[in-house]
């Protein structure tokens, strides 16, 4: 089955601080139809994240379906607290970037 | 007829100027009150054990003056919480200060000036430790001990509505928060004129980051929330903004880790079962909120503690079988640090751009550019030693010894020729929650009359 890149589906995709100690990431769609089916398929899960973050299952603390703003989100625990010397992303805004190119199958 | 009306010009006051022409429209609006927070976590720990601000001070200036005019204009309370990024003792002083010259040079009628603190002692931390009362650790981190107490500089305690509401009660006009949770600055006023704790608390939620909670995606911008019989009416005041149900929506679940619950201090807010309605073009409204009290009040704490003095290099590497080994050299520099300073008392830091340079060991690109950029970070006890480390971090990296290296002249470039003294490092000691049997305890008001 042919594959879109998630960027080509979602109008938002994002990462920022939840805290000190997580970043939260936000995949926002504005079309129902494609929401849902993102939401119900195997492409977008905590499975997928986990492998594409290299993380731990413990480290991904959330992950929800939030049907109002349909959009998709989860949380990942920072390897150390935001700000701590070495941290590259003290706003944890760039880590969403993995996400753009995530293959994602509609029927 | 509302039962509140408050319009909020900025998200994190003084972080970026508000923008004036939507901030106007909210202001002839009529509301009950203006309301901004100014602080926030996101900046690191610096500010808040340093004891410094994130944000320049003359568009902390501007905001206050802005907000100040038009409140004593309108004669409703103007509400700040957590001053000055952190809310700190100092910062609180300041944004009191700045809201006393403005006064002077507005010559402003007399008003009421409000404010507490939020900066708390390790002793008092230490002796719910040591009373048996644990200090709970948020996000996973395990209850605080005292030697990481000890390695705290700075203490804030995050406010709930409690000391707001004395000082509204107490008829303050100005009021400077310290540190606080961000929706209460908005829920407070709301509970004083009346409303309830579910919609008070949701609409400080969704003010508290004024246009985020708008479309299209412009930051900076009034919006207005009213409380009505029929639930939190949100609206745009930006010409070309809307409050839709999307970017209401939306915005219930920025910068936090699940979109449904809101935790304060003395309760919860769950938003799990909110209802968003399209009203008209620019506004919407939301029902279904609830809000629980807590039995026992838990109050959050953030702390910073000091890792170090800091130095900072550059280097570049362009030679494919460097870039390759990169690993080997920068083990080759830390090896040298080693060999001058010991094992332990110092920290050195590559973030190698290029390779995984903003996303560390989450990086799934296997395969690094074909130049690199690596940022060292030395960090120490004493500003000489962090230099120094700094210095050989950087240096030794031009002297790594790869066996099959064509260019035996130097394995690196240079940028500069020289280490740059950096903020020192702080880090996050205090993400974490401590009983109190009064919730104002540890937040002390003050109010006094200015201008006139």
């Amino acid at each position: 089955m042919a594959t879109t890149p998630l960027k080509d589906l979602a109008k938002t995709i994002r990462s920022k601080n939840a805290g000190v100690d997580k970043i939260t990431f936000d995949v926002i769609f504005t079309d129902r139809t494609i929401y849902e089916a993102v939401r119900d398929g195997d492409d977008l899960t905590r499975e997928r994240i986990q492998r594409l973050y290299n993380v731990t299952p413990q480290r991904i603390t959330d992950f929800v379906a939030f049907d109002p703003a349909m959009a998709i989100k989860f949380t990942i625990c920072r390897d150390r607290p935001s700000g701590s010397p070495g941290d590259p992303d003290i706003l944890g805004a760039q880590q969403y970037a993995p996400l753009l190119d995530l293959p994602v199958r509609i029927d | 007829m509302s039962i509140v009306k408050i319009i909020c010009p900025n998200g994190h006051l003084g972080f970026a100027p508000l923008k004036p022409e939507s901030f106007q429209l909210g202001v002839e609006a009529g509301p009950d009150a203006i309301a901004a927070d100014s602080g926030s976590d996101d900046v690191g720990p610096v500010p808040l054990g340093s004891d410094t601000c994130a944000s320049p001070r003359a568009w902390q200036t501007y905001d206050l003056e802005q907000m100040l005019l038009a409140a004593r204009r309108l004669n409703v309370p103007m509400i700040i919480g957590s001053a000055g990024d952190t809310g700190s003792d100092s910062r609180v002083q300041m944004y009191c200060e700045i809201i006393g010259d403005l006064a002077r040079k507005h010559d402003l009628a007399p008003f009421r000036l409000g404010w507490f603190t939020s900066e708390i002692e390790r002793e008092r931390v230490r002796s719910a430790i040591r009373a048996g009362e644990p200090v709970e650790g948020l996000d996973g981190r395990p209850p605080l001990d005292e030697a990481e107490l000890d390695a705290t500089d700075r203490i804030v305690a995050v406010a709930g509505v409690h000391p707001y509401l004395e000082l509204l009660q107490k008829g303050a006009d100005v009021i400077i928060g310290g540190r606080s949770s961000d929706c209460v600055v908005f829920a407070a006023p709301a509970l004083f004129k009346g409303a309830c704790e579910s919609d008070a608390y949701y609409l400080g939620k969704v003010l508290e980051c004024a246009s985020f909670c708008a479309e299209p995606y412009g930051a900076k911008e009034t919006v207005l929330g009213r409380i009505e019989e029929d639930g939190v009416h949100v609206t745009a005041m930006h010409p070309d903004q809307r409050c839709t149900i999307a970017s209401v929506a939306g915005h219930a679940m920025y910068e936090r880790s699940n979109p449904f619950l809101e935790h304060v201090a003395g309760g919860v807010l769950d938003m799990s079962h909110c209802h968003y309605e399209q009203l008209t073009e620019k506004t919407t409204r939301v029902t279904g909120q609830v809000f629980r009290a807590s039995e026992q009040v838990r109050v959050k704490l953030e702390g910073a503690g000091k890792v170090g003095e800091r130095y900072v290099g550059l280097v570049g590497i362009r030679d494919p079988y460097t870039i390759a080994h990169v690993d080997e050299v920068i083990a080759w520099a830390r090896r040298q640090v080693v060999e001058r300073f010991g094992k332990e008392g110092w920290e050195l830091h590559y973030s190698v751009y290029g390779q995984n340079g903003v996303m560390g060991a989450m990086e799934p690109t296997a395969t690094p550019a074909h130049e690199l950029c690596i940022l060292v970070q030395g960090l120490a006890p004493t500003a000489e030693i962090a230099e120094e480390v700094a210095m050989i971090g950087t240096r030794q990296m031009f002297y790594a010894r790869l066996p099959d290296v064509k260019g035996t002249a130097g394995s690196v470039a240079f940028p500069l020729d020289e280490v740059m003294r950096a903020s020192p490092g702080y880090r996050w000691t205090l993400n974490h929650t401590m009983a109190v049997d009064d919730a104002l305890e540890l937040f002390p008001t003050h109010i006094a009359t200015v201008g006139g």
